[in-house]
């Protein structure tokens, strides 16, 4: 792999950009892999890098029906954050922000980590008393964030309506290290790492069977044939349940659509990423200048990647009643991603019924800060088939047992 | 935009006056059940990418529950039936053989 530098851009520079090489290969798959990995999102391709990196294992497919990064990982809003409530989520989504940091080195890729700030706004005495919470139980997770008055939101966010008459802002919860990355990049930069280390990604290769033998994985059928392995991760997000399936068990996952829309691009105006649960709606702007607005999920079982409109006027009504400056900006483009929700709104990365078999989905609306993370975690639960430290509360048995770990009601709209 | 016949009271209603309830015909699980019977019956779903049984309630209607059958990955409606059974109708399951080749049926 030819690194990226500056001094790489002067050198192509002078000789007409002719000197790029291909980001990653596409090779036709092998007959066998010690690992295969189903789904080159950001969970996917982060799991084959950690395999990879830190415990070497490099004969890795990761296998993608579409194009890398098509999926959730092409379509979310970026947001990176690591304020929940409960200690095992605090652990991985903060490993997972804190990978972040390091992340364009790491990969020699500039993914555009900006740690901007991220702002929770209270807007009832609940939501407030519950950020409170929040940030005394982020303080002993050593999670760095605050609770701070309306005064200090509307230095933060000028553009803010503080004396809304329906919801006035009471203040909000404020993580100065959460912020944005850029999506693509780190799907192409996790990609380029993999491809560097002798791994295959082989795109447009839809996983259409499971075989399995004694109670242990054998092989997966794909469009492009027949490939054995040993272990086999499902990667997969919304089709979590459809990959299950051929496996033959089920998962306690229901796939539902996730909008989001941007605007035309305007100067900037705001610089830190302003989140609003109550009335249900997030923007924050992209560098390109347009502002990037996310809301709910649609109520039903969905794979279409596009759903309802009451949703998207949901979303922008409860935004322009919080942002009155943005009500004559025109939209640009909207688009939808089939989220895999869980019970409890916590992921899953877990053995499975099957042996060999290992599942890591349920990030739901919430996943794109926790790819390091979940690759880290995945891959130590690949590697070494059973779950480390950050992986052990977010097994499947969690459900018999009773032990959710649950942050459906730390965060109220999707993100 | 979904929209969906209400078989209690007749009336077709889009998605913004029903509420969704998810997976239907789950078979509840007495006090005897196993702890996996519970989970299964509590958190494990079907999700499947294609046709789907469901609940709904007529929430902002006549307020009543009701089963309908429909795609997930078209939303084609193949048709609604009332709460009181415990599975699908046979000519609707007849109907949906017929238009979805392939249909491994409704268990
Ligand atoms: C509109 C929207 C906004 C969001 N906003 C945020 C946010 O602000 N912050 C945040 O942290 N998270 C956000 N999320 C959630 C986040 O996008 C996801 O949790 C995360 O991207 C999931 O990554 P993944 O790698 O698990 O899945 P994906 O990126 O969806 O990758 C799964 C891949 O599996 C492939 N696949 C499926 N079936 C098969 C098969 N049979 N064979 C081979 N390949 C298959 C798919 O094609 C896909 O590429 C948002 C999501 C949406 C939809
Ligand atoms: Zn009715």
């Amino acid at each position: 792999m030819r690194r990226y530098s500056a001094f790489a851009i002067a050198r192509e520079a002078l000789r007409y950009h002719q000197g790029w090489e291909r980001a990653w290969a596409s090779p036709d798959p092998k007959k066998r892999y010690d690992a295969i990995i189903v789904g080159a999102g950001g969970h996917g391709l982060a799991t084959a890098f950690y395999l990879g990196k830190n415990h070497g294992i490099t004969n890795v497919a990761v296998i993608e029906k579409g194009w890398l990064g098509g999926g959730n990982t092409g379509r979310n809003t970026t947001i990176i954050r690591s304020n929940y409530l409960q200690d095992p989520s605090a652990a991985i989504y903060e490993k997972s922000r804190s990978l972040y940091e390091t992340m364009s080195q790491d990969l020699n890729m500039n993914v555009m980590f900006s740690p901007r700030g991220v702002i929770m706004l209270a807007q009832t005495e609940h939501e407030k008393r519950g950020y409170l919470r929040t940030a005394h139980a982020n303080a002993l997770q050593g999670v760095d964030t605050e609770f701070i008055g309306p005064e200090k939101v509307r230095q933060l966010v000028p553009i803010i309506n503080i004396d809304g008459p329906r919801y006035p802002v009471l203040g909000g919860l404020w993580q100065p290290r959460g912020g944005t990355a850029r999506h693509d990049a780190v799907a192409w930069g996790y990609a380029r790492a993999c491809s560097a280390m002798g791994m295959d990604i082989i795109q447009n290769c839809a996983v259409t069977g499971i075989e399995t033998e004694g109670g242990k994985v054998k092989a997966v059928n794909t469009s492009k044939g027949r490939i054995e392995t040993g272990k086999l991760a499902l990667v997969v997000a919304g089709h979590s349940s459809e990959l299950a399936e051929m496996a033959g068990f089920r998962l306690p996952i229901e796939s539902v659509s996730l909008q989001a829309l941007v605007s035309e691009p305007i100067k900037p105006c705001m610089d830190v990423v302003v989140m609003a649960n109550t009335v249900h709606g997030y923007m924050s702007q992209s560098d390109k200048g347009e502002m990037v607005i996310g809301g709910g999920t649609d109520g039903f079982n969905n794979y279409t990647q596009r759903g309802s409109f009451h949703h998207i006027e949901e979303t922008v009504r409860a935004l322009v009643e919080t942002f009155p400056m943005i009500s004559r900006l025109k939209m640009l483009r909207q688009w939808g991603g089939i989220v895999d929700m869980t019970g409890d709104r916590s992921p899953i990365l877990s053995k499975t019924p099957v042996g060999g078999i290992y599942v890591n989905c349920g990030w739901g609306t919430g996943g794109f800060k926790a790819i390091p993370g979940s690759g880290w975690a995945m891959a130590e639960l690949v590697a070494k088939d059973a779950p480390g430290p950050l992986a052990a509360d977010f097994g499947l048995e969690r459900f018999r047992e009773g032990r959710f770990i649950d942050e459906s009601v730390a965060a109220g709209v999707a993100h | 935009m979904l929209i969906l016949e209400c078989p209690c009271c007749g009336v077709m209603a889009d998605e913004t006056e029903l509420a969704p309830g998810g997976e239907a015909h789950l078979t509840r699980v007495g006090p005897e059940g196993s702890d996996a019977d519970f989970e299964s019956y509590l958190f494990d779903r079907k999700n499947p990418k294609g046709v789907h049984f469901e609940r709904w309630r007529h929430a902002a209607g006549c307020g009543k529950w009701f089963h309908a059958a429909r795609s997930t990955v078209t939303l084609e409606v193949f048709g609604t039936y009332p709460a009181q059974v415990t599975e699908p109708p046979k000519a609707l399951l007849a109907t949906i053989a017929k238009k979805v080749p392939g249909w491994e049926g409704w268990q």
